[in-house]
């Protein structure tokens, strides 16, 4: 197996290794991921166990099951997104 | 599960042809088919030889040349329909770079307008005509997630973990008890409904099935592994808001929690899929694989258009306005 094939288009297999994944990942008009266990204290001084491997985390203060995300982020017009 | 019922020429000589011995020589042409849910539910079958079998044919079918055959003849039809109807849906993307992708699909399935049955449950829907919906999605959410398992070997390392860290949390994160297809099985039960596998395929609706198929179709087809994505991605992005309805809808007959569970469960899970569909698996393999880009849109749409026309097919039946 040649690192590049003989027709000089980039062999998928041979590219570099891959980043190391981040942690914490703000998605653009999203909710922040989060990977791995935490625990959220909130506005109230509330705290959330993470309960899966990677959680959504609301940055748009509308959803309903805050401090997830559930989605509500979408029905905002775009200027209200984070 | 055994066999379902015949809905016609085909899947009647098809059936009768599988309760044989394997290696028995099958000469059925595909175009025998009666109509679009002879072909479906024919179709459904040939491949839920490579889910779970039934207990009425051998498992070795399942890589019967001849049966493979009739397989891709119904695969054809499925395909050129599903382009077809695609080739009016392009996206209109004012450029290709891989940066916009993300945004580009989100906007895509955002501006895609359909009939909502999340909103009747929500706030009109019946009991009966929850019950008969729980039945007919029962077809998909008893082997969610597993068509899109199929793509994993396929895919280059960074989209390949990434779906892999979707697909561990819709298998349960390891815990049998929080298996989403367990949820939904969990939930039938406690609605008084059949949960084993294929417990209603016999009347499922032909839309129902034609949706089963066409995830079963992306996800077998390794040249088709980015619609198969695609189909994913809308599908995540298309359920927290909808799963919401439908746990509110549910509460409001007076489901019990389990059932209402299961749709909690997927609000907050969803919103999370989206991102990972999107951003840490779709963009990451088209950035590797470019003239992939519109794959992944053709599988966005072949989730929202099945959706949309099985929405339509229920809500018509039940004489409501989509
Ligand atoms: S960021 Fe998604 S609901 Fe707030």
């Amino acid at each position: 197996m040649s690192a590049q094939p003989a027709d000089g288009t980039p062999d998928v297999a041979a590219r570099p290794v891959v980043e190391e994944r981040p942690t914490i990942v703000m998605c653009p008009e999203g909710p922040m991921l989060l990977r791995g266990d935490a625990v959220i204290e909130d506005a109230e001084g509330n705290r959330h166990r993470t309960t899966r491997p990677v959680s959504a985390v609301c940055r748009c203060n509308k959803s309903a099951t805050k401090p997830w995300c559930d989605g509500t982020h979408k029905l905002l017009p775009k200027k209200l997104r984070p | 599960m055994r066999l379902p019922k015949a809905r016609g020429t085909l899947s009647e000589q098809l059936f009768t042809a599988l309760r044989e011995e394997p290696g028995t020589p099958v000469t059925i042409d595909a175009a025998v088919a009666d109509d679009a849910e002879d072909r479906a539910i024919a179709l459904w079958a040939s491949y839920e030889l490579h889910y779970r079998g039934f207990e009425d044919v051998d498992d070795r079918w399942e890589w019967s040349p001849d049966l493979l055959r009739v397989r891709a003849g119904l695969e054809e039809v499925l395909e050129a329909d599903l382009r077809e109807r695609y080739a009016a849906h392009r996206p209109d993307r004012t450029s290709d770079r891989v940066e916009d992708l993300a945004k580009d699909l989100f906007d895509y399935v955002a501006a895609h307008d359909g009939p909502s049955m999340a909103r009747h449950v929500q706030t009109d829907a019946t009991e009966a005509q929850v019950m008969e919906l729980l039945r007919q999605k029962s077809v998909y959410h008893l082997k969610e997630a597993d068509p899109s398992a199929w793509v994993v070997p396929r895919l280059p390392t960074g989209p390949k973990a990434a779906l892999m860290e979707l697909q561990f949390d819709e298998y349960g994160d390891g815990n049998p008890a929080r298996l989403h297809q367990h949820l939904f099985e969990r939930g039938l039960e406690a609605a008084g409904l059949r949960s084993e596998y294929g417990a209603y395929v016999d009347e499922a609706a032909t839309t129902v099935l034609e949706a089963n198929n066409v995830q079963s179709f992306l996800g077998l087809h390794r040249r088709l592994r980015a619609a198969s994505l695609g189909h994913l991605a809308a599908f995540e992005a298309t359920s927290s808001i909808p799963s919401r309805r439908m746990a509110q809808g549910l509460e409001r007959l007076g489901f019990p929690d389990e059932i209402v569970e299961y749709y909690r469960e997927h609000v907050e899970a969803d919103a999370v899929h989206e991102q990972l569909a999107v951003r840490d698996i779709c963009v990451p393999l088209v950035e590797l694989e470019p003239h992939l880009a519109d794959d992944v849109f053709l599988g966005a749409f072949a989730c929202l258009d099945t959706e949309d026309r099985q929405a339509r097919d229920l809500l018509a039946r039940w004489g409501v306005a989509a």
